[in-house]
C-alpha cells in the first residue's frame, strides 16, 4: 500500500534553525510499522534522517516519538493503524517536553535527571540475608507491572503538567519511585514519601490520564501516582493542599452524598490561607457570570445512607 | 584526552556488572556505550537465568553437565565449572540489589524449566528477565555514581607494543573525537546478530567489540558457532522466548503432529536449541511446514497462566504477527539469535593482549561451545563480567598509563574524513542486507562445502562494495548515517571470521551442521578454531578443548 509520511526535520547545524516538515511517499506492506517506514527512508531515500532505534520489539525504549500528535514507540505502531482517513500524511515528530537535538532525536538528560532524583535503587534495612529475601509472589507480580517500564519517555512526552511546569517529577520518575515504595524489601518509605509529598511530587499530577493512554507497556503511571498519594497520606503527610483536597472530597461525599463545591477549595487551602482565598475571588466572579456557582445551601441527597454504606464497605475491604 | 583506571566498553549486563565489581575494588571506572545503558541488548533476554541452588536440591555439577552436553562437548569444562559454581551467588546478588523475580509459595525465588536441562533451574521475572536485571544494574550504577559516556561510539582501541592502553571514541551527540587512556579496558560490547538477516538481535548488535578487539591483536574463537533460536516470529523474526516451551508449549507441523516426540523422545520441545532448530528446519524442508514456518501451540496453558508468566511474548505475537496465542497457535521459524564465539578470553576475562579484557556475548571463554543453553547467557554476562571487573581493577592498581597522547586519534579522524568525503553511491543499508542474506543462506542452520565457498565469494563482493559506501549526512550532530557506515566495517570483518572458521571445521558439532559431513568427529575436532589478525589476513590456529571430568559421549535428547 502507498503511504505518505510527514516527518519533522531539524538540523542544528543548518543556517535554517527552525524545524520543518518533509514529506515522503513509499510502498509499505500491511504489517509494516512506523519504524519500518523510517528505516526505509533512512536506508533507501534519505540517509540524513536521524532517529534512535534498536530492538524493534518494544523492549529497549529507544524509539519513542509522536505519531499524529500522540507519543508511542515507532516499532510497535503499525502504519495501517495510523493512516489518517482524510488522505493527509501520517505526521511523525520527536517526543515532546524534551529539547530536540536533531530530527527525531531528543535530549533525554532532563528525563534521566528526574529518574535519578527519586533515588532509584533498593534500600533494604539491616544486613542482607544469606539467601534471597522472602517475599510473596503476589507482591512481586504486582511490582512486575511497574518494573516492566522501559523508560522510553512516551509518558513524559505527552504529560500535560510537564508542558507547563518543568519542576514536576513526571510520570516515569514517579512510577519508578512507586516501584520501590511498593517493594516489601525496601525500607526507605518514610524518606521517599516525604520527598514525594513535596512540590513537584505526587500532588502536581492533574490526572489527565494521558500517560496511561500513551504508555506502550501498560505501566499506568498515573495509577501509581494515585497509589503514592494514598501512601503519602497514610504516612501522616496530611497537611498539603492535595491531601486536604482529597480528604475534603471524601468527607463531603460521605456526608451528603455529593460534592460540596463551595467548601472544597476552602478546606483544601485552609480558611486562614488569605492569599489563596483572595486568589479564588476572580474564579468565583467568573463562575457567577457563567451561572456556575453551586447552591449556597448544600443539602443531602435522598438515600444518602446508601452512599455511606458504600463507603463503609470499601473501607472494610481495605 | 581523558584518563581512567578502567574503561569498560558496553553498558549491558556484562559491562555494568564489571563496572560494579571494579568500583567496589576502589578504582576509577568509566563506562562507554553507543546507547544509554538501559537501551542495551541485554534487555531482550526474556526467559531467565540458570543457577543450581543447593537449597533447592540442585547441584552445580548437574548444571555443568547439561551445559557441557548442550555445548556438544566443545565448551571448556574448567570455565563451565566456574560459571555453574558461581551462578547461585550471582542470582542471589541480583535479588539483593533489587531484582524482583517470580516466587514460589514460600516466597523464595521460583524456577521454570528450560531447554537441554534435566532440572527446573531457570530463575525469572515473567518473560522480561533481561530487562529487569539490566534496569537493576543501571540503578546500582546510578547509586555508585559511576561515570557513563552515554552515546559515545568507540572507533578503535589503542595498542602500543602489544598492550592495550585505551580507546579512541566519538561523542555521537557532537561528533567530538577524544582519546581516553585506561590502565585496563574491558570489552563488553555484546554480539553481532546484524551480520545475519534476519536476526532476533537489536540493530545495535553489530559486532563492534569483536572487531575492535581483533584489530587490537586479540583472537576470535568458536566464530563458526552461531545459534539459531527455534522460535522467532514469522515475518518480523521477533524473538518468542524459550520460556513458552519451558512452560509447556508444543511444536506442531502442518499435519498437526508434535514432531519433537519423534526426534527427542526424552526432552521433546525442550531439547537443546541447535537440535530443535534443526528439527524444525527439517520439517519445513521436507514439506511439513506452513509457509516456511511450524507452529508453537500454547492454547492449553490458558489465558491466566499466559498473562502472568508470558505477557510480553503474548503482546509481541499480537503486535507483530496478529496472533493471540491464547486462541491460536503462533507461526514460528528458526532465527539467528546468538554468537557463541567471540573474543578469546580466559575465566578472568584476559584476552592475551595485556590490558584488554572481554566479557559477555562479545567474549568466548568458552562456556557455550557449539551451542548455548537458554538462560545461560545472562549467567555468563554476570559471572564473567564480575570476574573481569575484579581482575581489571587489580591490574589497574599495579600499572600506569601508557605513553599515549591525542595523536592516537589521528588515523580515526582521517578515516572519518575520508568516509564523509566519499561521493560514490552505495547505501550501507543495501550492502548490509545483502551480506546478511548471504550469511543466512550459506552459514545458516544447515551448511555445506560448496555453498560456504559461494558465501565466501559473496562476502568478498560485499567488502568491495563497502569501499564505496556513501555517507549522505555530512553533519557532526547525531550523525547516525556515519555510525552505521562504521558499524558496517565491523560487521563485514565479523562475517569473514565466521565464514572462514565455518569453512574450516570439517565435521558437524553443535550449531555447526554440515549436510556433507553430518557426524561429530571427536578424534580430530575436540578443538577450538582460533582466528587471529596477521597483517590484515585471517590466520587460523587451533586450541584443544579443556576436559575435566566429563568425557564426550553420544549426544541424545
Amino acid at each position: 500500500m502507498e503511504v505518505k509520511l510527514s516527518v519533522r526535520r531539524y538540523d542544528p547545524e543548518s543556517t535554517n534553525t527552525v524545524s520543518h516538515y518533509q514529506e515522503y511517499q513509499m510502498e509499505m506492506d500491511e504489517a509494516s510499522t512506523i519504524l519500518d517506514a523510517l528505516i526505509q527512508i533512512r536506508e533507501d531515500v534519505d540517509g540524513t534522517l536521524s532517529l534512535r532505534c534498536s530492538c524493534r520489539s518494544a523492549i529497549c525504549g529507544s524509539c519513542a516519538m509522536r505519531v499524529n500528535g500522540e507519543a508511542g514507540l515507532a516499532c510497535n505502531t503499525k502504519v495501517i493503524d495510523v493512516i489518517p482517513s482524510d488522505g493527509t500524511p501520517i505526521v511523525v515528530e520527536p517526543a515532546g517536553n524534551l529539547p530536540v537535538i536533531k530530527d527525531l532525536v531528543v535530549d533525554f538528560q532532563p528525563f534521566w535527571n528526574q529518574v535519578k532524583s527519586v533515588e532509584p535503587w533498593l534500600q533494604p534495612a539491616g544486613e542482607e540475608p544469606e539467601a534471597e529475601y522472602l517475599a510473596p509472589d503476589e507482591d512481586m507480580l504486582h511490582l512486575a507491572g511497574v518494573v516492566s517500564c522501559i523508560l522510553c519517555g512516551a509518558c513524559v512526552s505527552d504529560c500535560t503538567v510537564l508542558e507547563v511546569d518543568s519542576n514536576f517529577l513526571g510520570p516515569a520518575a514517579l512510577a519508578k519511585a512507586y516501584r520501590f515504595v511498593g517493594d516489601p524489601r525496601d525500607d526507605a518509605d518514610a524518606k521517599r514519601l516525604e520527598t514525594l509529598n513535596q512540590e513537584g511530587g505526587v500532588w502536581d499530577c492533574t490526572r489527565c490520564m494521558k500517560c496511561v493512554e500513551v504508555c506502550p507497556k501498560g505501566v499506568a503511571p498515573m495509577d501509581r501516582i494515585m497509589s503514592l498519594r494514598e501512601k503519602v497520606m497514610d504516612a501522616g503527610h496530611t497537611n498539603t493542599n492535595g491531601a486536604r483536597h482529597a480528604t475534603a472530597f471524601v468527607d463531603s461525599v460521605r456526608h451528603s452524598g455529593w460534592l460540596d463545591e463551595l467548601k472544597l477549595p476552602i478546606k483544601s487551602f485552609g480558611i486562614f490561607n488569605l492569599k489563596a482565598m483572595i486568589g479564588l475571588i476572580p474564579l468565583a466572579i467568573r463562575s457567577q457570570r457563567a451561572g456556575k456557582v453551586p447552591p449556597l445551601i448544600h443539602k443531602n441527597i435522598p438515600d444518602v445512607e446508601n452512599v455511606r454504606k458504600i463507603f463503609d464497605k470499601v473501607e472494610n475491604k481495605k | 584526552m581523558y584518563d581512567h583506571d578502567v574503561l569498560i566498553i558496553g553498558a549491558g549486563l556484562a559491562g555494568m556488572r564489571a563496572a560494579l565489581a571494579a568500583t567496589e575494588a576502589g578504582v576509577d571506572v568509566a563506562l562507554v556505550s553507543k546507547v544509554h545503558p538501559v537501551r542495551s541488548h541485554s534487555n531482550a533476554a526474556q526467559g531467565g537465568i540458570n543457577a543450581a541452588l543447593t537449597d533447592r536440591g540442585d547441584d552445580w555439577r548437574d548444571h555443568a553437565y547439561d551445559t557441557i552436553k548442550g555445548s556438544d562437548f566443545l565448551g571448556d569444562q574448567d570455565a563451565i565449572e566456574i560459571m555453574c559454581r558461581e551462578a547461585g551467588d550471582e542470582v542471589i546478588a541480583m535479588e539483593h540489589m533489587g531484582a524482583i523475580f517470580n516466587r514460589d509459595e514460600e516466597g523464595r525465588l521460583g524456577t521454570r524449566s528450560f531447554g537441554g536441562q534435566r532440572q527446573a533451574r531457570t530463575f525469572f521475572v515473567a518473560d522480561f528477565t533481561g530487562q529487569a536485571l539490566l534496569h537493576v544494574l543501571y540503578e546500582q550504577i546510578v547509586k555508585a555514581g559511576a561515570l557513563v559516556y552515554e552515546e559515545w561510539f568507540v572507533l578503535s582501541l589503542i595498542e602500543r607494543d602489544g598492550e592495550c592502553g585505551g580507546a579512541v571514541m566519538m561523542d555521537i551527540k557532537t561528533g567530538k573525537i577524544e582519546v581516553v587512556r585506561a590502565k585496563a579496558v574491558i570489552m563488553a560490547a555484546g554480539g553481532l546478530g546484524r551480520v545475519f538477516e534476519p536476526s532476533t538481535n537489536a540493530m545495535i548488535c553489530t559486532g563492534d567489540g569483536m572487531s575492535l578487539a581483533y584489530q587490537a591483536g586479540a583472537s576470535l574463537m568458536d566464530m563458526e558457532m552461531v545459534q539459531y533460536h527455534p522460535t522467532t516470529l514469522k515475518g518480523s523474526g521477533v524473538l518468542i522466548s524459550e520460556a513458552a516451551r519451558g512452560e509447556g508449549a508444543y511444536l506442531l507441523n502442518s499435519e498437526n503432529d508434535r514432531f519433537m516426540l519423534k526426534y527427542a523422545p526424552e526432552f521433546k520441545e525442550l531439547a537443546s536449541r541447535d537440535v530443535v532448530s534443526r528439527c524444525e528446519q527439517t520439517e519445513i524442508n521436507e514439506g511439513r511446514g506452513i509457509d516456511g514456518c511450524v507452529l508453537l501451540d500454547l492454547r492449553h496453558l490458558g489465558e491466566k497462566y499466559i498473562s502472568e508468566r508470558l505477557s510480553q511474548i503474548r503482546e509481541l505475537a499480537m503486535d507483530f504477527a496478529n496472533v493471540d496465542m491464547v486462541k491460536e497457535p503462533v507461526p514460528i521459524m528458526p532465527g539467528m539469535h546468538y554468537q557463541m564465539g567471540g573474543v578469546k578470553a580466559n575465566v578472568d576475562g584476559e584476552t592475551g593482549v595485556p590490558g584488554l579484557y572481554a566479557a559477555g556475548e562479545v567474549a568466548c571463554v568458552s562456556v557455550h561451545g557449539g551451542n548455548r543453553l537458554g538462560a545461560n547467557s545472562l549467567l555468563d554476562t554476570l559471572v564473567f563480567g564480575r570476574r573481569s571487573g575484579v581482575h581489571a581493577a587489580e591490574r589497574a592498581k599495579h600499572t600506569s598509563h601508557l605513553a599515549i597522547d591525542d595523536s592516537a586519534a589521528k588515523t580515526d579522524r582521517e578515516n572519518i574524513q575520508k568516509l564523509l568525503s566519499n561521493d560514490k553511491n552505495e547505501s550501507f543499508g543495501k550492502i548490509r542486507f545483502d551480506m546478511g542474506t548471504a550469511m543466512k543462506e550459506h552459514f545458516g542452520v544447515f551448511r555445506e562445502d560448496s555453498s560456504m565457498a559461494e558465501g565466501i565469494n559473496k562476502l568478498n563482493l560485499v567488502k568491495q562494495r563497502a569501499e564505496s559506501v556513501y555517507v549522505a549526512d555530512k553533519t557532526k550532530t547525531f550523525n547516525t548515517n556515519l555510525i552505521f557506515t562504521l558499524e558496517l566495517g565491523f560487521m563485514i570483518e565479523c562475517a569473514e571470521t565466521i565464514a572462514s572458521s565455518a569453512y574450516n571445521r570439517t565435521e558437524s558439532r553443535g550449531a555447526h551442521t554440515r549436510t556433507d559431513m553430518p557426524d561429530r568427529d571427536d578424534e580430530n575436532w575436540l578443538k577450538h578454531i582460533v582466528v587471529t589478525n596477521k597483517d590484515g589476513k585471517h590466520h587460523i590456529s587451533y586450541r584443544d578443548v579443556i576436559i575435566t571430568d566429563w568425557t564426550p559421549t553420544v549426544r541424545q535428547y
